[in-house]
């Protein structure tokens, strides 16, 4: 070894504690990359090769009854590709062991070999005999959440009728990665499952020898994907077409991909902050180090070392920083990585094992902090080789210090000399004070924007079901039915309020733009259900004309006061024009109200509704959920909130893990920036130290004055951290907002007390560590050297 | 001129050394900084340590000034044995009775005269005004100064100001004019003087320079460890009439 390089390894070991330090906050920045990164790319990966090993389609649409001739017709459209026809219908169930009424969808399977399209992957049991009644393949999430297993049964009410439908295998589908009913936010694994019945016993049950009313398909490639729907929902409009979507709209896909979308921006902006925070940390250790060093560095020049050969000595020195942070990184961002993906593969069900690092990822997240190093590194190193040896060789001078704002101010009467010290030391280098102030900041808004998804999630739920959705249960019929029918619901023993409802499928067209989406009709009586803005004032709904939601009306360009293009999707297919008079601020989906017999008016039918929103009183539960299970007409029943509460339940475990891992990431920066800052200081101020203790200061009292300054600092960067939290936190719910839902804007007073408190932990804990420093400040050695 | 040396054997005794040693360990070396030293020193005398870089006389102050524990031997301050002190005894004993004045001056650059005298005149128990400290080093015109605007001498001067402000029992000056020229070193000197006259503050000032004994009561010569001499000064020289 080169005596520059035996050099090289003793300076780091006398670094080692700021080494460690700085080490550990380019590991946070790596980890976060890589864990994200790889997650990304596992899940992406994933389910690329299962949509295509499972033929996933491209294009979906719903009707109410086609004959199987249309199938050629919808082929012949040019760009489409692969065409699969089937019978998808909803149905209840009787669960055994659930009081509550589930519901199911019923997707026909070929009676013989695979779809076209859409086709399961088998996990246990074996598909269902086409000859024999009431066999059925099961989604695995259902499955597993009720511990079925293959020869299980479950009593359905299919068109009306009670049938026993048994579970012969167990199966899993491109289609649902994630099960999420629609107009629903979360997914409910356990009243909501996936059943897959040959075509032949579907088309028994349900009436549709011949006919099919739901039709996937692909597109070839470069097919333009609007004008094959614009031809396909002309070729279905006659049989009832609900529009077709692609799968931009496609729920399970939807789903995945906004969570994609999270995980990129995840994967980008905390690694920023934290290789940011890194370079600043080197940069502040190495000026000190060459300062310190200077005369060495004069004398190495004076031996012929050139200033390259220097400069890549100290650039060595941190490139080991970086490598040992960066190999931490890599170990933590792949362990952090293979979790979360575990977490990622309780809600999205994949066949196969998800994760997987991409070397290319690992070695992006090692580049990333190189340039980071680099950036922190260069200006330091180029200031210290350029002075002439000559020069470099005399002590630096003395610092020109001068009385700080406050005091020209002439507020100095009220300061004894340990502040004004620290005033001045600030003074005199604002810049790295602010560097300092900034980089503590930064981990007090990782703590914000850590609880901040968790603050968010609780507010959505607590508006959603606390103000606007107080239902107990949604119950949705199978055809509209005359509204009078709500009478017969309010007579079930146990329903104390039923407010009905008619949802009717439209497209909304707004010039160029248009959406498929479906009216509510809302009846006068609003208690169970509100329109509510984002501050929970109420939205009125006039007798006339169309609420949107403001997310509907920015997808369609319009504004209150303008007249949109309904095209009803159901019955005669009217198309008609409605008033926009009002936009409702909600959270989730594209929603459209009307007052209900506004919508009847504009349906040109008598009063009809097509569900009720009822309320049950406590104790009477069980037997409404029995008596609705029991009711022909009732083709569903959805429990919003009992399922957000299971939901939130499972999700709880993960949501403690991420904030662990906040916490651990903050109080890595902060004790990075502080300490790293207290022993800059310590080494630059040891001297002062010392005399202070020389002549008669106590350890408490030296210490105050070291650890003062960045008390004060910290006490600072915590405002200024809750103002970067607090906009991140507006970014991050401006960027992640979605077609499926909108994240509230919402930062509790206990998160910011929690970062708060956090930062100063960490603050004091790095105090900690450099107090044994002042303990150990040589009074002797300083009284004799000129520094 | 002259005046009589004070006969320091009536007074009392500040501090009494018996048979004090100090060995340094520095890896397999082991440096003997001092080998048996007896020595006292007396309220209000000034006495000068002589002897050549490492005969131990710094070794003797860091350890008078409580900076500094010997390997064996006692140290009585005032009667007290100071190896009984705990550090923070220590730390208070040296705010509370001991003046130090180092040979780099070791001011705090981010305070100016006023302030780095006022820093410890606000920790002491009965301190005069930082004002008048200076004053009595001449210094009443750089009081609003930073160390970085002031020459050597100027700065060497604050921090007797620094020194004596807490108005300590004793005075313990390591090479104070070491960085300076001659002309700055006998205005320190005459500082040093004055606070000596004017307060009887103990002095002792450490030096190589032998012209500075003449200033002194007595005089310690120290070698390798040892005390070589000690000698009483018949006629004390005012410092403004030293020249080397």
């Amino acid at each position: 070894m080169r005596a520059l390089e035996r050099k090289l390894f003793r300076d780091l070991f006398q670094m080692k504690g700021q080494a460690t330090a700085i080490a550990a906050v380019i590991a946070c920045g790596i980890a976060v990359f890589i864990g994200a990164q790889s997650t990304l790319w596992s899940l992406k990966s994933a389910r690329q090769a299962y949509y295509e090993r499972q033929r996933f389609s491209e294009l979906f649409s719903s009707l109410k009854r086609a004959p199987n001739s249309i199938v050629d017709r919808v082929r012949e459209i040019p760009g489409v590709a692969v065409v699969q026809d089937r019978i998808v219908e909803g149905v209840t169930l009787d669960v055994p062991a659930l009081e509550e009424p589930a519901t199911a969808k019923l997707i026909s399977y070929p009676d013989r070999g695979s779809p076209a399209l859409n086709a399961v992957h088998l996990l246990v049991g074996r598909f269902p005999d086409p000859l024999r009644t009431g066999e059925v393949l099961a989604e695995e999430a259902f499955v597993s959440e009720h511990g079925f297993r293959p020869g299980d049964t479950v009593d359905a009410v299919m068109n009306g009728r009670l049938q026993q439908l048994t579970i012969v295998g167990v199966a899993m589908s491109p289609e649902y990665i994630t099960t999420i009913q629609g107009g629903s936010l979360w997914p409910d694994d356990k009243r909501f499952g996936i059943f897959w019945m040959p075509r032949r016993q579907m088309e028994a049950a349900f009436e549709m020898e011949g006919a099919f009313n739901d039709l996937t398909l692909t597109l070839m490639p470069g097919a333009n994907e609007k004008e094959v729907i614009r031809r396909l929902d002309q070729a279905l409009a006659d049989y009832g077409g609900l529009g077709a979507n692609g799968r931009d709209l496609h729920l399970s896909h939807q789903f995945i991909s906004d969570e994609l979308k999270q995980l990129q921006t995840m994967s980008m902006i905390p690694p920023s902050i934290f290789l940011g925070v890194a370079a600043f940390l080197l940069n502040v250790a190495l000026r000190r180090l060459l300062t310190l060093q200077r005369e060495q560095v004069a004398a190495l020049k004076a031996f012929g070392y050139s200033s390259r050969e220097i400069a890549f000595h100290y650039a060595g020195l941190t490139g080991l920083i970086i490598a040992a942070g960066s190999l931490l990184g890599c170990v933590i961002g792949t362990w952090m990585g293979k979790s979360m993906t575990d977490m990622y593969s309780e809600f999205y069900r994949f066949p196969n094992t998800l994760f997987n690092v991409d070397y290319r990822i690992l070695a992006t997240g090692v580049g990333l902090s190189f340039a980071a190093g680099l950036v922190g590194v260069v200006s330091a190193v180029r200031r210290a080789v350029r002075i002439p040896p000559a020069e470099a060789m005399r002590p630096e001078p003395p610092p020109n210090y001068e009385p700080s704002l406050i005091e020209r101010l002439g507020w100095h009467r009220w300061l004894s000399q340990a502040p004004r010290m620290i005033l001045r030391e600030l003074t005199r280098r604002p810049a790295k004070a602010m560097m300092t102030t900034l980089g503590i900041s930064f981990a007090c808004a990782i703590l914000i924007v850590g609880n901040f998804g968790k603050d968010a999630v609780d507010y959505l739920i607590d508006f959603q079901f606390g103000l606007q959705e107080r239902q107990d249960a949604t119950i949705a019929f199978y055809d509209a039915i005359p509204a009078r029918a709500v009478l017969s619901l309010s007579h079930v023993k146990g329903v104390s309020s039923v407010e009905p409802f008619r949802s009717v499928p439209v497209r909304l067209r707004y010039g160029q733009f248009s959406r498929q989406t479906s009216i509510q009709g809302l009846g006068e009586h609003r208690d169970l259900f509100r329109l509510l803005d984002s501050n929970a004032e109420e939205v009125p709904l006039p007798e006339d004309g169309l609420v949107l939601s403001a997310a509907l009306a920015r997808i369609l360009s319009i504004q209150v006061g303008e007249q949109v293009t309904v095209e009803v999707l159901e019955g005669e297919r009217p198309i008609r024009k409605a008033l926009v008079v009002g936009l409702v601020d909600d959270f989730a989906g594209t929603s459209a109200y009307m007052n209900l017999r506004a919508l009847n008016r504009l349906m040109r039918e008598p009063p009809v509704i097509s569900g009720a929103r009822i309320s049950i009183a406590d104790g009477s539960y069980d037997s409404v959920y029995q008596e609705l299970k029991e009711t022909p007409i009732v083709a569903g029943v959805t429990l919003q909130r009992v399922a957000v509460e299971g939901f939130m339940d499972s999700f709880a475990e993960n949501l403690l893990r991420m904030r662990l891992f906040n916490v651990t990431f903050a109080c890595v920066i902060a004790i990075g920036v502080v300490y790293n800052s207290a022993r800059v200081a310590l080494s630059e101020r040891g001297r002062e130290l010392a005399t202070l203790r020389v002549i008669g200061f106590t350890r408490g009292e030296v210490a105050s004055i070291l650890l003062g300054e960045l008390g004060f600092l910290t006490l600072v960067a915590i405002p200024v951290g809750f103002g970067i939290g607090y906009g991140l936190c507006l970014f991050i719910s401006t960027a992640l907002e979605t077609e499926l839902y909108r994240i509230p804007f919402v930062v509790n007073p206990t998160t910011f007390t929690f970062a708060a408190v956090v930062v100063m932990i960490a603050a004091v804990l790095s105090g900690l560590l450099v107090r044994k420093g002042i303990n150990q400040l040589d009074m002797i050695a300083v009284l004799k050297s000129s520094e | 001129m002259s005046t009589p040396a004070a006969d320091s054997n009536d007074d009392t005794l500040v501090y009494e050394a018996r048979d004090l040693t100090k060995v340094y360990h520095m890896g397999e070396v082991s440096v003997h900084a001092l080998r048996g030293v007896d020595v006292q020193l007396f309220e209000s005398e000034l006495i000068v340590l002589l002897g050549h870089s490492g005969s131990g006389k710094s070794t003797l102050l860091n350890i008078l000034g409580g900076l500094d524990v010997p390997t064996s031997g006692d140290v009585f301050y005032r009667g007290d044995l100071m190896s009984d002190f705990s550090e923070s005894e220590l730390t208070r004993y040296r705010r509370e009775h001991v003046g130090f004045v180092f040979q780099f001056y070791n001011l705090i650059p981010s305070l100016t005269a006023r302030e780095n005298v006022a820093l410890v005149t606000e920790i002491s128990l009965d301190p005069m005004k930082p004002e008048d400290a200076l004053a009595l080093v001449d210094l009443d015109d750089r009081m609003d100064h930073f160390p970085s605007q002031m020459s050597g001498g100027e700065q060497q001067r604050v921090a007797i100001a620094r020194a004596i402000a807490k108005q300590p029992d004793v005075l313990l000056c390591d090479e104070p004019t070491g960085a300076l020229d001659l002309e700055t070193g006998i205005k320190v000197l005459e500082a040093i003087d004055n606070v000596n006259r004017e307060l009887g503050t103990t002095t002792a000032v450490i030096t190589h320079n032998s012209v500075i004994s003449d200033m002194a009561h007595r005089v310690i010569r120290l070698s390798d460890g040892q005390i070589e001499s000690i000698q009483h000064n018949e006629t004390v020289r005012p410092a403004r009439e030293l020249n080397w």
